[in-house]
């Protein structure tokens, strides 16, 4: 066996070539940072190490060669964090539970549908991160004004599933729940809530990403909490190693929802079959 | 009739639907009046695309005729028929619940308390072969499996009257004669009123007191009927190779091949 065979991207290896990518680029993004015009611009990796460190660890780094100033242990983000994934877990919540009352509504009521349309449709195209201004006026500069921008992004993306989702029982089974005597509270409740739920679900991923997208994005509009907050203030002293680990500190927690929600979906939606699941007898 | 008394009288019953697109109505069913006694089973056969599911839906409530009476045990339907239980060809379970879920279904809508509604979803399971299974979703169960526990759904509510879309049309031969043997059983048990629907000859026979033969479509109407006399209890498999058996379906055949012959030269001509 030759050298490249053994090491030849495969099915094994994967994760450490995976690695090896990161590895590659964070190695070439420190050496071209050595140019102080690129770090000015681009910041250096290990300093923005250095800052998600002082972020998030109580303890702190006496000057060395990689941090000639050192690291002040400050463990000064976590009300920050909080705050961010409160306004997105609040968004997300409230988004949710408004999209599914519309989505079910408009979808049982074909009237109320065919006059509602033009307008929701003008609603979704809508830029909607433009309303930023007008939520901070309304609800100020506090969570609300975010909870408020994220909420719109959720809404739509349930509404228009739950909206589909209902619309696309299969005639058969609602005939046959209505054979078996079922009034129409329990065809609500028994057949068409659980199909907009899967529905739902199907559109987490996207619904949970757009939420923590809202929070920030409005953070970062005009705040006084937040990670979107903390990203404005260094962007303000051309601290651009701060803003990368902020980016950094973002995309780990949306990885982190996105995993999380891929739980929750494995856990209730098992009666959904997933492609290439054997039966399991 | 076996037993006295209709549980279901379609009489004179006209359904024409509107086309979509403004163009000419189509008349699926014309001037059909079919009886079913209590106690009775009766198939009704016909070419594809006749409207024999049209009739079943007419007797379900499903579907308002355009002309013509349905009347349940002597009363004329309004609504849903309540007395009746159907069992659809395409698959009717709720793929979010188990089995078991399924089959209480119709229980809890009727507010029956849950645990004694899972009693008695958990014995028509058994009864359908299907204990053990309870906790599987519908993806999880076989096609067979599935059927068994639409069948099991259908009768935990005890219906007078059962309406049976083709509903092993889509099983293989030998599931679908264990299937029809079980039906028998179950049936002769508690000899409720079927309205079997099928365009399988030998199983109409096979499981019949009385088989319908309707026309093919546009304007189908009943062109015979046959009362099937063979001893019960039948075996569907071995009640094939009796004398008796082979001379009713020579019948039913001549009376049926022509119709099934017009019906195709009607999809061919459709499709053109």
């Amino acid at each position: 066996m030759t050298m490249w065979q053994r090491i030849k991207p495969g099915t094994g290896n994967l994760r450490l070539w995976q690695l090896g990518v990161l590895l590659v680029v964070l190695a070439a993004w420190q050496f071209a940072s050595r140019d102080a015009q690129i770090a000015f611009f681009m910041g250096e990796p290990v300093q923005v190490a250095g800052r998600v460190w002082s972020w998030f660890l109580p303890w702190g780094m006496a000057p060395n060669a990689l941090f000639p100033d050192g690291i002040a242990g400050n463990a000064d983000i976590y009300l920050h964090l909080g705050i961010t994934l409160l306004e997105t877990f609040l968004a997300f919540g409230i988004g949710t539970v408004l999209g599914l009352l519309c989505g079910l509504w408009l979808a049982l009521a074909p009237l109320a549908s065919a006059i509602f349309d033009p307008y929701i449709k003008a609603a979704n195209a809508m830029p909607r991160v433009i309303l930023a201004p007008i939520f901070a006026l309304w609800f100020g500069l506090g969570i609300w004004s975010k909870v408020a921008l994220a909420v719109t992004l959720v809404f739509f993306i349930v509404f228009f599933n739950v909206y589909q989702g209902v619309r696309e029982v299969s005639p058969v089974v609602l005939a046959n729940a209505r054979m078996l005597g079922a009034n129409r509270r329990q065809l609500l409740r028994t057949v068409y809530l659980p199909s907009a739920t899967a529905w739902v679900f199907s559109s987490l991923h996207t619904s949970v990403g757009l939420a923590f997208v809202g929070a920030v994005v409005g953070e970062y509009l005009g705040s006084a909490r937040g990670v979107g907050y903390l990203i404005l203030q260094a962007e303000g002293t051309f601290d651009v190693n701060t803003v990368f680990a902020g980016i950094v500190v973002l995309t780990a927690f949306a990885l982190l929802l996105d995993g999380l929600v891929g739980r929750v979906e494995r856990r209730l939606m098992k009666w959904q079959p997933r492609q290439g699941e054997t039966e399991k007898l | 009739m076996p037993a006295p008394g209709c549980a279901l009288e379609l009489l004179g019953i006209t359904c024409t639907f509107a086309s979509a697109g403004g163009g000419p109505s189509y008349t699926a069913v014309a001037d059909t009046t079919l009886r079913v006694g209590a106690g009775e089973f009766v198939s009704v056969v016909g070419p594809t695309g006749c409207g024999k599911s049209t009739l079943l839906n007419v007797g379900a409530g499903l579907l308002a005729p355009s002309r013509g009476e349905v009347r349940v045990f002597g009363e004329p339907l309004r609504g849903l028929n309540r007395r009746a239980g159907y069992m659809f060809q395409a698959e009717a379970l709720l793929p979010w619940r188990s089995a078991l879920d399924n089959v209480m279904l119709g229980l809890q809508y009727r507010g029956v308390p849950d645990a004694q509604a899972r009693a008695q979803a958990q014995d028509w399971l058994a009864r359908v072969g299907l204990a053990g299974f309870g906790d599987r979703y519908p993806h999880q169960l076989s096609g067979g499996m599935r059927k068994r526990t639409a069948l099991a759904q259908t009768l935990a509510l005890d219906p007078d009257i059962i309406l049976m879309d083709e509903p092993f049309s889509a099983l293989d031969i030998q599931t679908r004669q264990l299937m029809e043997d079980e039906v028998l059983e179950l049936w002769a048990a508690k000899r409720k009123a079927v309205l079997f629907i099928t365009h399988d000859l030998d199983e109409a026979i096979a499981m019949s007191d009385r088989v319908v033969v309707l026309s093919a479509g546009p304007a189908t109407r009943p062109i015979g009927e046959f009362a099937i006399d063979l001893p019960r209890p039948r075996n569907v498999a071995d009640v094939r190779s009796t004398p008796r058996f082979v001379e009713l379906h020579r019948q039913l055949w001549d009376v049926l091949r022509e119709e099934v012959l017009k019906g195709y030269r009607q999809q061919l001509g459709k499709a053109a």
